[in-house]
């Protein structure tokens, strides 16, 4: 169960979409997890088969709990030398010793491979069957609650041992459980709106708090002048359908990403007591939901995507979101965050740090306001921009940097 | 296309922008970014819906005069094959 976001503690496992055997490949989406916040597209990081699934549908587990066990490429076959991983795989299960009213189970004493984890004495050596037969602990659960008598079984998993897969088909003729139609799997584990709207109210509730209990922040802010990056956007989305305009917050949320990348200090985690500046620039973007509350997916890699593909990317995730279905490489991943309260009317937000992130910029409405610029008053469309920063991480010299860096970016909009 | 048809492409593409909306009780004459609570994004998305239902590609020069229902029902009527 990954972690999609620093203050989540447990998912609850929606939907499997691969089955055991299945090969995948890095980035394929290969289940949908529920958290308090939403529903989270999980993508692999490996090239492999899948060998088996641990946790069914429905069940919510902790962050850190294997979901499924996974046989890289380049690794021949199930094999028994695989002892991490099936140290891995029995990890999720509370301990379980082997009952001793089920002597099969045991490893037993006639083994021949020699990596088996040294036997106890079989106690019950005489009606013992021939049978040398490994399972995991996951399995022998199953088997118990499923009535299914392991020693009947053919074992597929590493070396033979008996897995969950074997159990489940023994059990049910028909396809194994992952290869259930996705609509029944999903209907039952995922909350309802009221629920989803609780839990991410606990969710913001938790993460804020703990942000301002620890994070101490210090404030800053600018107006910036939006005359030459406002015209150059009229100019462009003249010319463009009206599937490709860009809008301003587009322009804004490039100019943060290229400031992140000159004022690292902005960009990063605070862990373990010391600032880890992160190596890539993947921006958060807090996305109200209709229905209420907040949420800050990454719009990854914004530092090196042109605008429209920003632009293209930024709708979709605010399409996505407030469907209600991300990916995990966009949650909790974020390296800074913008929020951009225009939309609303306000002026000015003074943000709060989404923790383990060191800074938060903020950006209120676009409007003409009047300006002084070489001794003559003139009107000119104005945005307030605002950070937040956490000053264990930085100093507020650093942090006025960052914010020059976004104003000067902003009048040359053209190289954004 | 007839005016009905108009607004009834128009009723449509805010019902996707803004699914919880409650449309029928939606005044003609109601800012649309207020009642319905549009933002930017939401706005640039139902022009993308009308063009995509009317063919007609509002600049953004006059979406002031997208701002209520009657708006884009006489603007997008004035122009709609």
């Amino acid at each position: 169960m990954p972690s999609l976001g620093a203050d989540m503690e447990a998912g609850t496992l929606v939907e499997w979409r691969v089955a055991p055997g299945q090969a995948v490949r890095r980035g394929d989406i290969v289940a949908l997890v529920d958290t308090d916040k939403a529903v989270i597209e999980v993508e692999i990081w490996e090239d492999g088969i899948v060998e088996e699934l641990l946790v069914p549908p429905g069940r919510k587990v902790p962050v850190g709990t294997p979901l499924a066990r996974l046989r890289g490429a380049s690794e021949a076959a199930p094999a028994p030398a695989a002892p991490a991983r099936a140290t891995a795989a029995v990890s999720m299960a509370p301990p379980e010793p082997a009952p001793p009213s089920a002597p099969p189970l045991a490893p037993a004493r006639v083994s021949p491979a020699p990596a088996a984890p040294p036997a106890p004495p079989a106690p019950l050596a005489a009606e013992a069957p021939a049978a040398r037969v490994r399972v995991t602990p996951l399995a022998r659960r199953v088997a118990r609650a499923l009535g299914v008598d392991l020693a009947a079984l053919h074992g597929t998993g590493p070396g033979g041992a008996i897995v969950r897969a074997d159990v489940e088909r023994a059990a049910a003729p028909a396809p194994a459980a992952a290869a259930r139609p996705p609509a029944a799997a999903a209907a039952s584990p995922v909350a309802g709106p009221a629920e989803r709207a609780a839990g991410l109210r606990r969710a913001t509730a938790a993460a804020m708090a703990r942000s301002k209990r620890e994070i101490p922040h210090y404030y800053l802010g600018t107006r910036i002048d939006l005359s030459r990056a406002l015209a150059w956007l009229a100019a462009e989305n003249a010319q463009r359908p009206v599937a490709e305009r860009l809008l301003p917050a587009a322009l804004l949320l490039r100019a943060v990403a290229l400031a992140a990348r000159e004022v690292a200090e902005m960009n990063g985690f605070w862990l373990e007591g010391e600032f880890r500046p992160a190596t890539a620039v993947h921006l958060g973007v807090g996305i109200s939901l209709r229905s209420g509350g907040l949420v800050a997916p990454a719009l990854r890699d914004a530092d090196r995507k042109p605008l429209a593909v920003l632009m293209r990317e930024l709708g979709d995730l605010v399409r996505r979101t407030r469907a209600g279905v991300l990916r995990s490489s966009e949650f909790g991943e974020a390296t800074l965050t913008v929020t951009n309260l225009g939309d609303q009317g306000v002026e000015t937000v003074h943000g709060v740090i989404q923790p383990p992130q060191v800074a938060l910029v903020g950006f209120g409405r676009i409007a003409e306001q009047p300006w002084a610029e070489h001794g003559l008053l003139g009107v000119r469309p104005l945005v307030h921009a605002s950070l937040a920063a956490d000053h264990r991480a930085s100093d507020g010299h650093r942090g006025g940097r960052f914010l020059t860096a976004v104003d000067r970016l902003l009048q040359e909009p053209e190289k954004l | 296309m007839t005016r009905e048809q108009i607004r009834a492409a128009v009723l449509a593409a805010l019902g996707d922008v803004a699914p919880e909306a409650d449309l029928a009780a939606l005044a003609p004459g109601a800012e649309l970014r207020d009642a319905l609570d549009l933002d930017s994004m939401d706005f640039l998305g139902f022009v993308q819906r009308l063009a995509a239902a009317t063919g007609v590609e509002v600049p953004e020069e006059h979406y002031a005069q997208l701002a209520t229902l009657e708006g884009c029902i006489g603007y997008l009527a004035a122009r709609a094959a």
